[in-house]
């Protein structure tokens, strides 16, 4: 058994930057590289691109990374697991094994991870006594049946275990926790049993760290000033022990920061009850633990606690819910304020006048500048903005009376105040808007499996 | 007792959480954690952000990181993919709760480190 794994983290959402993972498999020593590439809505995203092509509903952006990084994964031996298979990972294997091949590169083992998709098992479900309400507002499933567009369950870090176990140099998951990236690495290396609460609840936190990426290295933080060299910001890297103890840093040489209040940014967000931190595998205890600096750019983390986990998975679940259109105009001074406000008038009065009018609850003003985000605050707003973008929407269930609106925005250019400009990318288009439904159902009901082939 | 912006003893950081959002809000120095675990209440962190939040405030505390973790119930004009808002995520509700100004014991801010400037 190795003393310490090294586990780095390239990827905090779809979107984030390529140079991550690239920087951490060859600015320093790696025994892991995690990626995170699913939001909730991406995988209702990928449902609706599968549906038109049955080859594609994966994070297309991993079979590009590694179409960059494979010579460097072989000789390093560094591992992958990336939750970028979606709604199809067995699709996204297969672009792996056509990268491989046009590397030239032969024997390389790559797993999947599915069983986590739902949807089709749905109904099955439902008569067989699951009730699927919402877990936020208890909502029963009825009320949006008929409009869900997918359903995964979030599988926990045994399955990406059992994948390592199988050899696996690149693993593939669809819909799982975001922590069980890191903690599947961590049960292999480690033999962690299911009842190792507090082990996996170590391995649980150490995820949480890191699945934001440059989060917890010196991006977004408060006092960002001190922070050097974000340009190359150093993506986590974590070093952790077989106790479950573990320390966050970041390859030698590399810009941004680790210390205890970088760490603890990231600790604090995203987070509901501390004390109560749900997974498939354990309850990890936020209160527990002790943090602590160890030199330069080095945070240990010790004696984390955990509980038993509960007898549910939680699954996530979209349905179609309505329409919504967003579009934007920058007014300059003087009176831009004054200017803004008589340009969404004069665009809600025009809608109206051809039979779109849309309720308080449907429609948005934003002034952006005068302090939208900050309203009420001291110092968060201003009565006299050198210049406004002005950002107006509206949502509803009728696409047509949401699309009307969009072309009503670029005609102000000329037919409203002066010194309006600032539209860009053409007239906004109505989009369909993702409602998300959490729910609980039966662990015993999901058989996750894993799947080994090799190129 | 000095009056202070509350950027003066802690930090923040938020994000998005259901249709709300969840501030974390980290003291500068266990005297400060002590003065906000007392002081930066439910209910001062409702008036605070009364023109931004629509619905609750929870409170839960982590002695172990001086964390005061909010959970704002109704912030992001709907949430996820519904909302229209520029900050749909809410990513600006933590730094903009450092903005208001609290009474502060001197103690407490002898014992606390200013922010860099």
């Amino acid at each position: 058994m190795k003393n310490k794994v090294l586990i780095g983290n390239g990827q905090g959402f779809w979107g984030d930057s390529i140079l991550g993972p690239i920087r951490l498999l060859r600015e320093g020593p790696l025994d892991y590289l995690t990626l995170d590439y699913l939001a909730e809505v991406t995988m209702s995203i990928m449902q609706k691109l599968r549906q038109r092509d049955p080859n594609a509903g994966y994070a297309t952006d991993f079979v590009t990374l590694i179409d960059r990084v494979l010579p460097e994964l072989l000789e390093k031996g560094t591992r992958v697991i990336a939750n970028a298979g979606g709604v199809n990972p067995h699709a996204c294997k297969d672009a792996l094994l056509e990268v491989c091949r046009k590397h030239g590169a032969t024997g390389v083992k790559i797993a999947v991870v599915d069983g986590d998709d739902i949807l089709s098992d749905l109904d099955r479900m439902i008569g067989g006594g699951e009730e699927f309400n919402n877990l936020d507002t208890g909502a029963p499933i009825g009320d949006v049946r008929s409009r869900i567009t997918s359903a995964n369950v979030y599988l926990g870090a045994f399955p990406i275990a059992e994948a390592l176990a199988g050899g696996a140099q690149i693993v593939v998951t669809g819909r799982g926790t975001d922590p069980g990236l890191v903690l599947g690495p961590l049960i292999h290396e480690f033999n962690w049993g299911p009842e190792d609460w507090h082990k996996l609840a170590a391995g649980t936190v150490a995820g949480h760290i890191v699945e934001c990426g440059a989060q917890c290295s010196g991006g977004n933080f408060t006092d960002w000033r001190t922070i050097p060299n974000l340009s190359m910001v150093g993506y986590p890297v974590l070093e952790v022990e077989p106790s479950g103890d573990f320390c966050v840093t970041k390859h030698e040489g590399t810009g941004g920061l680790v210390s205890v209040e970088t760490v603890t940014h990231q600790l604090a967000y995203e987070m509901g009850n501390p004390e109560r931190y749900l997974t498939p595998d354990v309850i990890a205890d936020f209160t527990s633990f002790r943090l602590k600096a160890d030199g330069e750019n080095r945070v240990l983390v010790q004696d984390t606690r955990g509980l038993p986990p509960t007898d549910t998975f939680k699954v996530s679940m979209s349905y179609s819910d309505g329409w919504k259109s967003v579009g934007q105009l920058t007014i300059s001074g003087p009176d831009a304020l004054a200017k803004a406000r008589l340009c969404a008038k004069i665009v809600w009065d025009r809608l109206a006048y051809d039979g779109c009018e849309y309720s308080e609850e449907e429609r948005l003003e934003e002034y952006v500048g005068a302090g939208e985000c900050h309203a009420g605050l001291p110092g968060g707003t201003s009565d006299s903005p050198a210049e406004v973008v002005l950002r107006l929407g509206v949502k509803g269930p009728d696409r047509a009376k949401v699309a009307r609106f969009g072309p009503e925005l670029v005609p102000l250019v000329t037919s409203g105040p002066p010194g309006v400009t600032g539209f860009a990318g053409g007239r906004p288009k109505a989009q369909e808007i993702i409602g998300y439904w959490p729910a609980l159902m039966s662990k015993h009901l999901i058989q996750p499996t894993v799947t080994v082939v090799e190129s | 007792m000095p009056t202070v912006p509350l950027h003066r003893i802690a930090q923040a950081r938020s994000g998005d959480k259901g249709e709300g959002s969840n501030v974390g809000i980290l003291a500068r120095s266990e005297a400060a954690y002590t003065f906000l675990a007392e002081t930066l209440t439910e209910a001062r962190v409702q008036d605070f952000l009364k023109e931004i939040n629509f619905g609750g405030v929870t409170r839960y505390l982590a002695p172990n990181m001086r964390v005061l973790n909010f959970l704002l119930e109704d912030s992001l004009g709907g949430g996820g993919s519904a909302s229209l808002k520029t900050d749909a995520q809410g990513k600006t509700h933590g730094i903009g709760l450092l903005r208001p100004e609290m009474d502060v014991p001197s103690a407490v801010l002898d014992a606390t480190p200013p922010p860099p400037a």
